[in-house]
């Protein structure tokens, strides 16, 4: 029997599934996946080029626009993963409702808490105040 | 039933099967490779608060800035900072494994014991590359 059959017309053109959120955590986990590679390999490049230089050097470097841009979406591309991942990780160790309610809400704090800290630091040093 | 209480009786011949389970599961690379892909994410996820600390250090002034690097100076922080740089090649070539199987290659036992293989042999060599090219960068001994 096909399995198509087994679904409402309704449920089969939303194609949410039982967990009612569809795939979208899977598809965007694997979207800043692909953008992560390159953006981590710029990264490195970046960091080894800032080793042993001095604290104005650095932040004349970091706040160059091209170098600025590769961090912001570094930072965002990766924090996002993570947090994706990390929720990933709760739901599948943490059974407890209350206690995953709390730490869902910690990831999502945490994640965002430290997206901003970052991106606000690079916008400051590029934007020189 | 019956055969099963006249066996009881006696000592079984060998024990009986269990389903796979991580405690009695033959140790293989693929399964360990999919665990340090998590272990290592999760260690990124702590990891990024050095980045943040990073960043912000460099934006708060020559101070703070000279205190990140005192950290990242003792034999603590390069710990921590060779730990990261492993996690996150770790990570970064466990997620491209992860991206060949889901355009479905990959998926034959010799290519997933290669994919696993490839996986750790190329991170800790990219990590040390990385390091030797970070300590040439660096200025090298001083």
């Amino acid at each position: 029997m096909n399995l198509h059959e087994m679904r409402t017309p309704m449920g089969r053109v939303r194609g949410l599934g039982s967990a009612r959120s569809g795939t979208r955590a899977f598809w965007h986990q694997r979207m800043t996946s692909v953008a992560a590679v390159p953006l981590t390999i710029a990264m490195i490049i970046i960091l080894i080029s800032l080793l042993g230089r001095s604290h104005a050097a650095v932040v004349q470097i970091l706040g160059s626009p091209i170098v600025a841009i590769i961090t912001v979406l570094f930072v965002l591309t990766t924090v996002y993963h993570m947090w994706i991942g990390m929720q990933e990780i709760i739901v599948d160790y943490v059974h407890e409702d209350k206690l995953k309610l709390a730490t869902l809400m910690a990831n999502t704090f945490y994640a965002v808490t430290l997206g901003f800290a970052c991106v606000f630091a690079i916008l400051k040093l590029s934007f020189g105040v | 039933m019956t055969e099963l209480q006249a066996g009881s009786t006696a000592t079984p011949r060998r024990p009986r099967p269990l389903s796979p389970h991580i405690q009695i599961y033959k140790l293989m690379l693929t399964y360990v490779m999919s665990g340090f892909h998590r272990i290592s994410g999760a260690a990124l996820y702590f990891g990024t608060l050095l980045v943040a600390w990073w960043l912000i250090a460099a934006v708060a002034g020559p101070n703070a800035y000279a205190n990140f690097e005192w950290f990242i100076g003792t034999l603590i922080g390069r710990l921590v900072l060779f730990g990261y740089t492993w996690a996150l090649l770790h990570h970064m070539l466990g997620g491209i494994r992860h991206l060949i199987w889901d355009v479905g290659l990959g998926f034959e036992p010799n290519e997933r014991e290669f994919l696993a293989l490839a996986t750790i042999v190329g991170s800790i060599s990219l990590t040390l590359i990385v390091w030797v090219i970070g300590y040439l960068a660096a200025g090298g001994p001083r």
